[in-house]
């Protein structure tokens, strides 16, 4: 598809975000007592505003001294005003359409975004990670196929292409994009990633989250391990969906990692309808 | 080290006879280091009368550190007098707008635009400069040390931290303590909690054991509940702060606009009483007033 990863960064400061996200910031930036949380909570499910945050807070211009790995942390660190402005300067920038050249239907490949980050972590907790790293593992998920909203705008007929492919060979979206084009939406996401150097944990989930086994890091809290498992299980639920027929096994690295197959896990977790229909709600306009 | 105080209000100049004692001109520091260097913190219009008073140093390098780009600390900076003048050299650091990506120097110019400016930033005689800030860059200013640091405002605002011969000074520029913006029963609540203790502990560390911190302290504790959110300080928090810091002498700064000297010294001595200053180890607290000198 003769895509350059190196323009990537250039063409994703154009991008709009989500319908949904941009009406609710504009409605809550209009009114004089918006409660912050309130603003952080759109920003952070919509999955391009919160790369585009997170990317500035990453930035050279602040040059923190710790890698930012949430919206709320970003808020703590540079003001609730400037991420305000922020968020105003992208939904200025319009709307991304619902649906797409590509035929990815942007409401579904949300649903599937909020779905996975959900669950992403709801297994942090699983796995004890702390509360507070928890939400690190949403961002995770939120994040993970943020190079397929690039490939639908950028490269739609490309991109389509693999979308139908996947579909009638009944293949996985990744490995097609891979055989036809050389570089796929994982690798594209998890560059831009390391490009707006986001943190590195988030960077590798979300390059890896086909292969965890090539993220995971040793004496990691397996955030990787469990973007992949959690894809899994928001498929296996049939909740949104972001164009990959296949549900993949646990390689052996996540099964370890949690003690169980896919089915195993989720028994485990057991009924997730509360999760996804929160998730949902995100998705409404 | 020593310094002056050449603005002390915050938001907008406040002159006429109930702030005499204190005076009107919003923010502007200067500060000079062992050999004579010029520091000036913030260009509000107190640099008015600064700039006048450097005639006799002609020609003269100045670094001039922005705080924050908010009116009250620029608005001196388009009459301040050294930058019409060929052979002085201005130096300008400053934090970089995120949200339009451009650098001090471009922002800075805008208020000299021909709708708000007779004189474009293009024709000034002086030799300027324009150097964006980052997050704990250390610049040096002949032997003087400063260190920025980034402090909650509804602007980008750095802190200063100058070091000269083992002597600090630490000028927070406009500086409200972050606060949990989620309440006790939401889930985020602790995880937020954390971030601003943290945030706190490294805000601490950056005045720590200064000989002075200049603060912002804007409010009183029975203002603060309807202005929170408006990035400034108060009386509670400013004293907190520097006890905790091991501060040795604390000057309150960014009085308001409405506040007469006589109801800004009420405020001060009910802070004073409420919050038992004076007491053991206690830091020196005072106001700012325009005018004073300080010897570090």
């Amino acid at each position: 598809m003769a895509i350059d990863a190196t323009e990537v960064p250039d063409l994703v400061e154009r991008m709009p975000a989500f319908p949904q996200g941009v009406t609710k910031v504009l409605d809550l930036a209009s009114r004089p007592d918006c409660a912050p949380k309130a603003l952080v909570q759109v920003i952070e499910h919509d999955p391009v505003m919160t790369m585009k945050v997170l990317k500035l807070v990453n930035s050279a211009y602040f040059g923190l001294s710790r890698p930012i790995n949430s919206i709320n942390h970003g808020v703590v660190y540079v003001g609730i005003n400037t991420i305000k402005n922020l968020a105003l300067s992208i939904a200025a920038i319009g709307m991304l359409p619902k649906s797409n050249k590509a035929g990815l239907d942007m409401n579904q490949f949300l649903a599937h975004s909020l779905g996975v980050a959900s669950v992403a972590k709801l297994l942090a907790t699983h796995l004890g990670v702390p509360d507070k790293d928890a939400t690190d593992f949403f961002v995770a998920g939120l994040l993970h196929d943020f190079g397929k909203v690039v490939l639908a705008q950028f490269k739609p007929e490309e991109f389509r292409h693999c979308l139908d492919q996947a579909a009638e060979q009944e293949r996985s979206l990744h490995e097609v994009e891979l055989e036809s084009h050389g570089i796929s939406h994982d690798e594209i996401g998890g560059r831009l990633a390391e490009a707006w150097k986001l943190p590195t944990a988030l960077a590798h989930a979300i390059h890896h989250h086909h292969h965890p086994e090539h993220g995971a890091e040793d004496g990691g809290d397996g955030m990787c391990e469990a973007v992949f498992a959690a894809n899994q299980i928001v498929r296996s639920l049939g909740f949104g969906d972001a164009g990959n027929p296949l549900i993949a096994e646990f390689p052996p690295l996540v099964s370890e990692r949690f003690g169980n197959d896919l089915s195993g896990l989720m028994s485990v977790l057991g009924d997730l309808s509360g999760e996804m229909e929160k998730a949902r709600l995100f998705t409404q306009l | 080290m020593h310094f002056k105080f050449w603005g002390v209000r915050g938001s907008i100049p406040a002159p006429g006879p109930k702030t005499v004692h204190y005076g009107g001109n919003t923010t502007c520091i200067e500060v000079r280091g062992e050999n004579n260097e010029l520091l000036i913190l913030d260009g509000g219009t107190g640099i008015f009368p600064l700039g006048q008073s450097l005639v006799p140093e002609f020609p003269l390098k100045v670094h001039i550190f922005i705080t924050h780009t908010h009116w009250d600390h620029i608005q001196g900076l388009p009459m301040f007098l050294p930058i019409f003048v060929p052979g002085n050299e201005v130096t300008i650091h400053g934090a970089a707008d995120p949200i339009t990506q451009r650098d001090i120097g471009e922002v800075l110019a805008r208020q000299m635009e021909y709708a708000y400016f007779p004189v474009r930033e293009a024709e000034l005689n002086a030799s300027m400069s324009y150097l964006n800030i980052q997050e704990g860059q250390s610049v040096q200013v002949g032997g003087v040390n400063v260190r920025s640091m980034l402090l909650n405002h509804p602007v980008l605002n750095f802190g200063y931290r100058l070091e000269c011969e083992g002597k600090v000074f630490v000028f927070t520029g406009d500086h409200e303590w972050p606060y949990n913006i989620y309440n006790k029963d939401d889930p985020d609540y602790p995880d937020y909690q954390q971030m601003v203790d943290e945030q706190r502990i490294r805000v601490v560390e950056f005045f720590r054991n200064a000989d002075v911190l200049v603060i912002d302290t804007a409010y009183t504790d029975a203002e603060y509940p309807s202005r929170k959110g408006w990035g400034h300080g108060t009386f509670a928090s400013s004293i907190e702060a520097a006890r905790e810091a091991g501060v040795k002498r604390v000057f309150l700064t960014h009085h308001e606009p409405t506040r007469s000297d006589a109801d800004l010294e009420a405020a001060f001595d009910e802070a004073r009483k409420s919050h038992d200053v004076g007491r053991e180890r206690d830091p020196q607290f005072e106001l700012a007033r325009e005018g004073v000198m300080v010897e570090i």
